[in-house]
């Protein structure tokens, strides 16, 4: 029995799949980085993980043989092109991390009825996090409702129901624990919420009015 | 066709395949795509479902355990993603742009007849001689990698003697936006 299995096997293999090494940085291979907007950090990556191929792309030799069929002419510009793309890939950036700085989250608990509560957590998309996994994250954890939903203000918004908002904060916190605004660093497990800057969360309480229609 | 794509926003709803379905897709792929049914078993083994993601403008992109496989406009021919061509890089014919054409595919441009004949590119010989509408995958000048695919605007033969206008059609290529998809 064994026999014939490795029989038809040998008569016919699937052909294996190429091993693909990408890059980490612009996740093209590494041999089109030159391409994308992010060069230098892309090189400096390269040369810490694969010399080899840090060698075998950027040394002397390799820069004059990639020049192909090219003009120098060509080339120039294809270089300051990509210095172009760098130094707007960078700007962007840049702005974006100083809207991140600005964006704040609001974590809310608000009183249903006595003794009942709901909590809300406003503004988590500011820092790249998707809503929906969010809200099954905490529906998970705390073994409770969650659910995305539009506010008044027709801004999208995370509910849970009863009053975890200390909770939900710690789980931000522990999600980005020792890491930077790049979102690295934090626990696993809560990698969704990866990014949020702690210091821009705030835990506020909103009392139902007596008034209100019971 | 994958700029400005956005999953969030460009995705209507996932759908399983039927059985029946899978079956028809499985053998227009081994008709199609330069592959042996071990090697498609490999990638899609026939015990496992592959899932339909729905997108805007009739695109279909089919995911197995969320990982993109292939995708179909309309119902035109089943293209593989890139990534999946960077393990299998034969399942295409090739053909290859020269140095210079790289960072206009790169932005989004179809290629043009020059950037396909001149030294640094590349055309399957006459007797190897693919028409229109043929799937290809792009080498390029000096890489050692598949850097986009696109679909023939005119026969291989053409473009050696007509030499302009747009000879392959650019479908997707390293950095857009359906490269950006690692998992649907
Ligand atoms: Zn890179």
């Amino acid at each position: 029995m064994a026999d014939i299995t490795t029989f038809t096997q040998i008569e016919k293999r699937a052909t294996p799949p190429v091993q693909m090494f990408y890059c980490s940085v612009c996740t093209f291979p590494p041999e089109y980085c030159e391409f994308g907007n992010s060069l230098s950090k892309c090189k400096e990556w390269l040369q810490t993980q694969r010399p080899d191929l840090y060698e075998k792309f950027y040394s002397e030799e390799a820069l004059k043989a990639k020049l192909g069929t090219i003009s120098q002419e060509a080339q120039s510009k294809l270089e300051e092109d990509t210095a172009k793309k760098e130094a707007k890939a960078e700007a962007k950036a840049d702005a974006a991390r100083k809207k991140k700085l600005a964006s704040q989250v609001v974590i809310k608990r608000i009183e249903r009825n006595k003794r009942k509560f709901v909590t809300s957590i406003r503004g988590l998309e500011a820092f790249g996090v998707d809503l929906k996994k969010a809200a099954k994250l905490f529906a998970q954890r705390f073994a409770t409702g969650g659910s995305v939903t539009k506010n008044a203000a027709g801004i999208d918004e995370i509910v849970v129901q009863g009053d975890v908002s200390q909770e939900i904060y710690d789980m931000i916190a522990e999600a980005n624990e020792g890491g930077g605004e790049d979102g690295k660093g934090g626990k696993k497990g809560v990698d969704i919420l990866k990014g949020v800057l702690i210091d821009n969360v705030d835990i506020v309480e909103e009392k139902r009015k007596k008034d209100s229609e019971q | 066709m994958f700029k400005k794509f956005q999953p969030s926003t460009d995705v209507a709803g996932q759908t399983p395949v039927k059985s029946s379905v899978q079956r028809g897709i499985r053998s227009t792929i081994l008709s199609l795509w330069n592959i042996d049914a071990e090697t498609l078993e490999e990638i899609w083994p026939k015990k496992e479902s592959i899932v339909n993601v729905k997108c805007r403008d009739h695109l279909s992109i089919y995911a197995l355990h969320g990982e993109p496989l292939f995708f179909q406009h309309f119902d035109g021919p089943y293209f593989p993603t890139l990534r999946l061509l960077h393990k299998y890089p034969f399942i295409l014919p090739h053909v290859r742009i020269d140095r210079g054409a790289i960072r206009f595919l790169l932005a989004g441009a179809h290629m043009m007849c020059p950037g396909l004949t001149s030294a640094g590119g590349w055309l399957p010989p006459a007797d190897a001689a693919l028409p229109t509408g043929t799937p290809v995958a792009f080498e390029a000048e000096g890489k050692e990698f598949i850097v986009g695919i696109g679909i023939t605007k005119l026969g291989t033969e053409e473009m050696k003697t007509v030499n302009k206008g747009v000879a392959v059609e650019s479908i997707t290529y390293v950095g857009d936006d359906l490269w950006a998809i690692q998992k649907l």
